[in-house]
C-alpha cells in the first residue's frame, strides 16, 4: 500500500515537471535556457517588487481630545408627552368628584360597588385610626400582625369558602411576590400575553421557563400546553402553572374558567388567577370569576390574588399548604411592612356591607350594559370589552398607524370631555417597560352608584368629542 | 464584622447539625408511614408545590419556634403593646389565637419617632382627611388617583430631604423594584452592598443591568471593583458600560450600621457612577433635625443622585418616595410602573406624613419635634452603651437607633424571645434567612417615646435573661477591646 502512494506520488512529480518544462524545451530568450522553474521565479520576483512599491497602511492619526466619554445620564431627554400632569383631585374619588374647583362626573376610579365615602366604611375606619394609629411600623413577623389583619384574613376565607388566605400590603406587590414564591427556576409557565405589568415582573423574577399565549385564545392555550407537555418526560416531574387575569386590565377581556380549569386537569398544570378586577364584581354574590363560572373553588390547589373594594391592599388565598408557603417564602410578606390596620377595617366593612347588600351587583350589572348599549354608536370607537367586564374599553376603529398619535388621539379626547363636558375618563398608559403589545384605549370604571343620568352624560360627551374629532380625514 | 470565639462556632454549628440530622430521620420516617398510606386524589400526577428539600428549613427549623414570630398585637404598636396569647396542640404546627392578651415593652417595632399611635397633633387631622377623601382613591396616580395631598406631600418631602423634587408611591418595597429597573437596564452595571434589602435585590435583578456586590461598607473594596469593572466594560463586547450605579443604604437594618457615606460619595465622584441611597431606617431617626444620614455626615444631598425612603418607620404611616432632580422626577413619573400601575397612596396615610413631617421640622408650632429627635438619640445612645457595659455582644454604631445583639446559637432564639415575653418585654429575634447562618440575633428598635423608666426595665430583664441564656459573651468591663479576643472572624 505504501509502495502504491509513492509510486503515484513519483508519477504526478514526473508529469508536473515535465509539464513544466515542456513547452518551453528549447526556448532561448537573450542567450539565456528558459525552464518552466524560472516562470515562477520571474512572477515571484515581479510579486516582490510591487508589493514592495505600494503604500504602506498608515493608522489614521486622532490628535487627543479633551472630551470624555461619560456615561448616559440617569434619565432621556424630557420630551412633551413627559411633562403632561394628570388632573389633581380635591375631594373623595367617589362617583362625583371635584377638579379644578368644578364638578365632574367620575369615570376613572374602579370604585365599583360605589362604597367610596360610605358611611359605614368611614366609621370603621375612623375607630380604627383612634385605635391603632396610622401604620404598623413592622413586618408581619415582628410585631406587625395586628389583629384587624387576621380578622380579615379570616373574613375573606370564609367570604371565599377557601381555608385560609394571606394579606399583602399593596394590590400591586401581591401578584409578583406570589408568582416567585411558588415558581423557581426551571418550572414552566404558561401565561396570557396580555397580562399587566405586575405579573410580567413576577413571571420574570421567577426565573422559569415562560410560554405565553394568544390573548384569550383557549386554542392557542391548548395547542401550547399540548407542545409543552407531549412525549416531554421532564414535564411531568416539573411544576408547571397556568397564569391568568380574570379580567385583564389592559383590554377588559373575561377568561373562560371553565375551559381553562378542563384544560388544567387534563394536562395537570396548576392555576394562579388574578383577580384584581373581578373579586366584589363578578358571581350572583360577588365571589368572582370562579362563582360566576361555577367552578368549585378548592377542587385543585387554586391561587388567587385580588384586590380589595374600596381599599387598598391585596390578598390571595387557597389550600392551607399553598398559604402557609407564603408565609415564609413570600418576599412582598416576609420583607415588607403589613397593610395598615385601618385599610384591613375597611376591607372587613366592604365584604360585610356587599354580602348584606348583594343587589349593588345588580345595580352595577346594570350600569355595565346601559353604558354599553349607549356607547354603541360612538363615531370612531368599538367597545371592545366583555359584556361582563366592570371596566368598559373603548378602542379606536381605525388606528392612525403609530402608537403614539394614536395614545395623543385618545389623550386629545379624554382631555376635551374633562374640559368641555365635566366628564372623567382617561386612558390607559403603558410603561416603557411593559412588553404587553395589546391595543391601548379608552377606560370607564363603571360604579354601582353612577346613575342614568351620568352615564348618559357620559356617552354624550363621547360622542360630541369623537365626532369632533375622529371624523376629521387623517 | 462580626468576631466571634472558635468555641461559639463550633457550639453553633454542632446545634444545626443536630436539628438538621433530626429533622432528616423525621423526614425519613413521614416518607415510610405517607409510603403505605394511600394518596389523597386531588394531587394525582401534580408536581408536589415544594420539591425535597427546598422547604426543609420551614418544616424542620422555623416550624418549631414558629411562636416566636409573628405575635399578633391587640392595639396600635406603640411604646406598650398588648400582645395576643397564642398556643398550640401538635406542637407548633398550628398555633391558634386566645382571647388573653398581656401587656408588654414595645422594644421590635420600627416606631422611631413615636408616631405609631395615635398622635395628638396627627390623628385629628388625618381622621378629618379621611372623612374628606375617603380610605382609598382605587385609582392609579395617572388617572384619578392624585389629589391635592400628594401634590402637598411630594413638594414637603423634597423641602425636607433637600432636593428638587419627588415622588411617592404607596409602599416602600415596590419603590424600590419598580425604580431600578427604570433607571438602568440592559447594559448598565448595578453595585450594590452585600447586605442590601431584598427590595433591591428584586430591583436589581428585575433590572436586567448586571448586579455585582462589594464587601459591606468597605469603600477601599467599593473602588477595586469600580477600577475593575470600568476597564473590564461590559461582558464579552468590552464595550464602556451605558451607566453605573451603586446602591447602598443609610442605616442597615441587620446591623445597625450607618453607612460610610462621605467615603463611597467620593469613590463614585472618581468613576462617574451614580449613587442612590436607600434611606428607609434612616429618614426622620437620624441627624440633628431628621433629615437622615446625609446630615448626619456632612454630605450634600446634591451628591447623592436619587434618595430613596420609606415613611413606614419614622412617620408612622406607610409608603415610600424617591427624592431626585427634576428632569429624573419627570421621567419617573412618565415610566415608572408603580406610579402607572399601582393604586395610589391611601389619603389618610398622606394626611399623616404630612402632620409628622410638620412635626419634625417645627412647623406645627411647637418643638415636640426637636425633643423627640434629641431623645431618640439620647435613648440610643444609653441603651447601647448599658448593653455594652453588661457584657452582651451588640452591632452598630453610636447614634443609630437599632441595636442587634448576637445570640449565635439557634437554641438561644426561642428561648431569649419566650424567656423575655414571659417577664413582658417583646423583642424580636432574626435568623437565617435575614441574617447568615451562625449569626442569628435579637434586634433591638429605641423609640423617641421609651422613657427612662422603661428603658431601665428593658436593661433590667435583658440581663436576666442574658445570664440565663448565656449570651453574655464579653466581660463585664467597658474597658476591654474586642480586637484583643482574638477567634474567628465572620463578614
Amino acid at each position: 500500500m505504501a509502495s502504491a502512494v509513492m509510486n503515484a506520488t513519483t508519477v504526478a512529480l514526473d508529469w508536473l515537471s515535465s509539464s513544466f518544462d515542456a513547452p518551453l524545451a528549447r526556448a532561448v530568450i537573450f542567450g539565456v535556457h528558459v525552464d518552466g522553474h524560472l516562470v515562477v521565479e520571474v512572477l515571484l520576483i515581479v510579486v516582490i517588487l510591487f508589493l514592495l512599491s505600494r503604500k504602506s497602511y498608515k493608522h489614521p492619526k486622532k490628535p487627543l481630545t479633551e472630551k470624555v466619554l461619560g456615561p448616559e445620564p440617569l434619565h432621556p431627554p424630557i420630551t412633551e408627552e413627559m411633562l403632561s400632569e394628570p388632573p389633581t383631585l380635591e375631594s373623595a374619588a367617589g362617583t362625583h368628584t371635584m377638579i379644578d374647583g368644578k364638578e365632574v362626573v367620575n369615570f376613572a376610579c374602579a370604585n365599583y360597588l360605589g362604597l367610596i365615602g360610605h358611611e359605614k366604611l368611614i366609621n370603621s375606619c375612623a375607630s380604627s385610626l383612634e385605635k391603632y394609629g396610622v401604620g404598623s411600623c413592622g413586618p408581619r413577623g415582628f410585631y406587625g400582625t395586628i389583629d384587624v389583619h387576621l380578622d380579615c384574613e379570616e373574613r375573606i376565607s370564609k367570604f371565599l369558602g377557601t381555608s385560609d388566605s394571606v394579606l399583602y400590603s399593596y394590590g400591586i406587590s401581591t401578584i409578583f411576590s406570589v408568582i416567585p414564591a411558588f415558581c423557581k427556576k426551571g418550572d414552566i409557565i404558561v401565561a396570557d400575553e396580555g397580562v399587566h405589568w405586575g405579573v410580567q415582573n413576577g413571571l420574570y423574577l421567577s426565573r422559569s421557563t415562560v410560554v405565553y399565549f394568544k390573548h384569550n385564545d383557549m386554542a392557542s392555550l391548548e395547542s401550547t400546553l399540548e407542545r409543552i407537555t407531549k412525549g416531554n418526560k421532564r414535564a411531568e416531574r416539573l411544576r408547571r402553572y397556568i397564569v391568568v387575569e380574570a379580567v385583564y386590565q389592559n383590554s377588559g377581556q373575561v377568561a373562560p374558567l371553565d375551559v381553562i380549569v378542563k384544560l388544567k386537569e387534563r394536562y395537570h398544570f396548576r392555576v394562579i388567577l388574578d383577580e384584581s378586577n373581578s373579586f366584589g364584581v363578578l358571581g350572583s354574590s360577588g365571589r368572582g370569576l370562579s362563582e360566576h363560572c361555577g367552578v368549585p373553588v378548592n377542587r385543585h390547589n387554586h391561587v388567587r390574588a385580588g384586590g380589595a373594594l374600596a381599599t387598598d391592599g391585596g390578598f390571595c388565598t387557597g389550600s392551607v399548604r399553598v398559604v402557609d408557603h407564603q408565609r415564609l417564602s413570600s418576599s412582598g410578606y416576609v420583607f415588607s411592612a403589613s397593610l395598615p390596620p385601618y385599610l384591613a377595617s375597611a376591607a372587613i366593612s366592604a365584604i360585610d356591607h356587599l354580602e348584606e347588600n348583594p343587589s349593588l351587583l345588580g345595580q352595577l350589572r346594570e350600569n355595565i350594559s346601559l353604558l354599553r348599549r349607549e356607547l354603541e354608536d360612538v363615531p370612531g370607537l368599538t367597545v371592545s370589552s366583555n359584556p361582563l367586564s366592570p371596566m368598559v374599553f373603548l378602542t379606536l376603529k381605525r388606528s392612525t398607524g403609530s402608537p403614539k398619535a394614536d395614545q395623543q388621539l385618545l389623550e386629545d379626547i379624554t382631555n376635551r370631555a374633562l374640559k368641555e363636558d365635566g366628564v372623567f375618563i382617561v386612558t390607559s398608559k403603558r410603561s416603557t417597560l411593559d412588553r404587553c403589545r395589546l391595543p391601548i384605549g379608552i377606560r370607564l370604571f363603571v360604579s354601582a352608584g353612577h346613575t342614568h343620568g351620568d352615564i348618559q352624560k357620559a356617552s354624550a360627551s363621547l360622542k360630541r368629542v369623537a365626532a369632533a374629532l375622529l371624523s376629521e380625514p387623517i | 464584622m462580626v468576631r466571634l470565639p472558635y468555641f461559639i462556632a463550633l457550639t453553633t454549628l454542632f446545634s444545626y447539625v443536630l436539628i438538621f440530622t433530626i429533622g432528616r430521620l423525621r423526614d425519613l420516617f413521614r416518607t415510610l408511614v405517607d409510603f403505605y398510606r394511600p394518596k389523597s386524589e386531588g394531587d394525582q400526577g401534580y408536581a408536589p408545590i415544594c420539591l425535597g428539600l427546598e422547604d426543609f428549613y420551614s418544616r424542620r427549623l422555623y416550624r418549631r419556634i414558629q411562636d416566636c414570630f409573628g405575635r399578633p398585637l391587640a392595639g396600635a404598636p406603640d411604646t406598650w403593646i398588648d400582645v395576643v396569647d397564642r398556643h398550640s396542640n401538635d406542637s407548633n404546627k398550628t398555633i391558634q389565637r386566645t382571647a388573653d392578651t398581656r401587656r408588654c415593652l414595645n422594644l421590635g417595632s420600627y416606631n422611631y419617632l413615636g408616631f405609631a399611635a395615635s398622635d395628638e397633633y396627627c390623628t385629628p387631622r388625618v381622621v378629618d382627611c379621611l372623612k374628606k377623601y375617603s380610605p382609598s382613591t382605587c385609582s392609579v396616580r395617572v388617572d384619578g388617583g392624585t389629589t391635592k395631598l400628594h401634590a402637598e406631600l411630594e413638594d414637603l418631602v423634597a423641602r425636607f430631604v433637600g432636593k428638587p423634587a419627588a415622588v411617592i408611591f404607596g409602599m416602600g418595597y415596590a419603590t424600590n423594584s419598580s425604580i431600578i429597573p427604570v433607571l438602568t437596564g440592559k447594559g448598565g452595571l448595578i453595585i450594590s452592598d452585600s447586605l442590601n434589602h431584598n427590595s433591591i435585590v428584586n430591583g436589581a435583578r428585575g433590572s436586567g443591568a448586571v448586579v455585582r456586590v462589594f464587601q459591606h461598607n468597605t469603600p477601599l473594596h467599593l473602588e477595586e471593583v469600580l477600577r475593575e469593572q470600568v476597564a473590564a466594560g461590559q461582558p464579552r463586547t468590552h464595550r464602556p458600560w451605558k451607566k453605573i450605579i451603586v446602591i447602598v443604604e443609610g442605616i442597615y437594618s441587620m446591623e445597625g450600621e450607618i453607612c460610610k457615606l462621605p467615603e463611597i460619595v467620593a469613590v463614585c465622584k472618581k468613576y462617574k457612577a451614580y449613587t442612590y441611597l436607600d434611606e428607609a431606617h434612616s429618614i426622620g431617626a437620624v441627624g440633628k433635625s431628621g433629615r437622615g444620614v446625609c446630615e448626619l455626615l456632612g454630605v450634600d444631598p446634591a451628591d447623592v443622585d436619587v434618595m430613596m425612603g420609606t415613611f413606614t418607620k419614622s412617620f408612622g404611616s406607610c409608603g415610600g418616595y424617591i427624592a431626585a432632580s427634576k428632569e429624573i422626577i419627570q421621567y419617573l413619573k412618565y415610566a415608572c410602573p408603580a406610579h402607572l400601575y399601582a393604586t395610589s397612596m391611601s389619603p389618610p396615610a398622606v394626611e399623616q406624613v404630612i402632620c409628622a413631617m410638620k412635626v419634625i421640622s417645627g412647623e406645627d408650632g411647637s418643638n415636640r419635634g426637636a425633643v423627640k429627635l434629641a431623645r431618640i438619640r439620647e435613648n440610643s445612645n444609653f441603651f447601647r452603651s448599658q448593653l455594652q457595659k453588661m457584657g452582651l455582644q451588640v452591632l452598630g454604631d453610636n447614634d443609630s437607633p437599632i441595636m442587634p445583639i448576637m445570640l449565635y446559637n439557634p437554641s438561644k432564639i426561642p428561648a431569649f424571645s419566650r424567656e423575655c415575653l414571659k417577664q413582658n418585654v417583646a423583642v424580636v429575634t432574626v435568623a437565617f434567612p435575614a441574617t447568615p447562618l451562625l449569626l442569628a440575633r435579637a434586634r433591638i428598635c429605641i423609640s423617641a417615646s421609651h422613657t427612662r423608666e422603661d428603658l431601665i426595665r428593658g436593661l433590667k430583664v435583658i440581663s436576666e435573661v442574658g445570664d440565663l441564656v448565656g449570651i453574655k459573651y464579653f466581660p463585664v468591663e467597658p474597658e476591654k477591646h474586642l480586637a484583643e479576643s482574638g477567634g474567628a472572624m465572620v463578614d
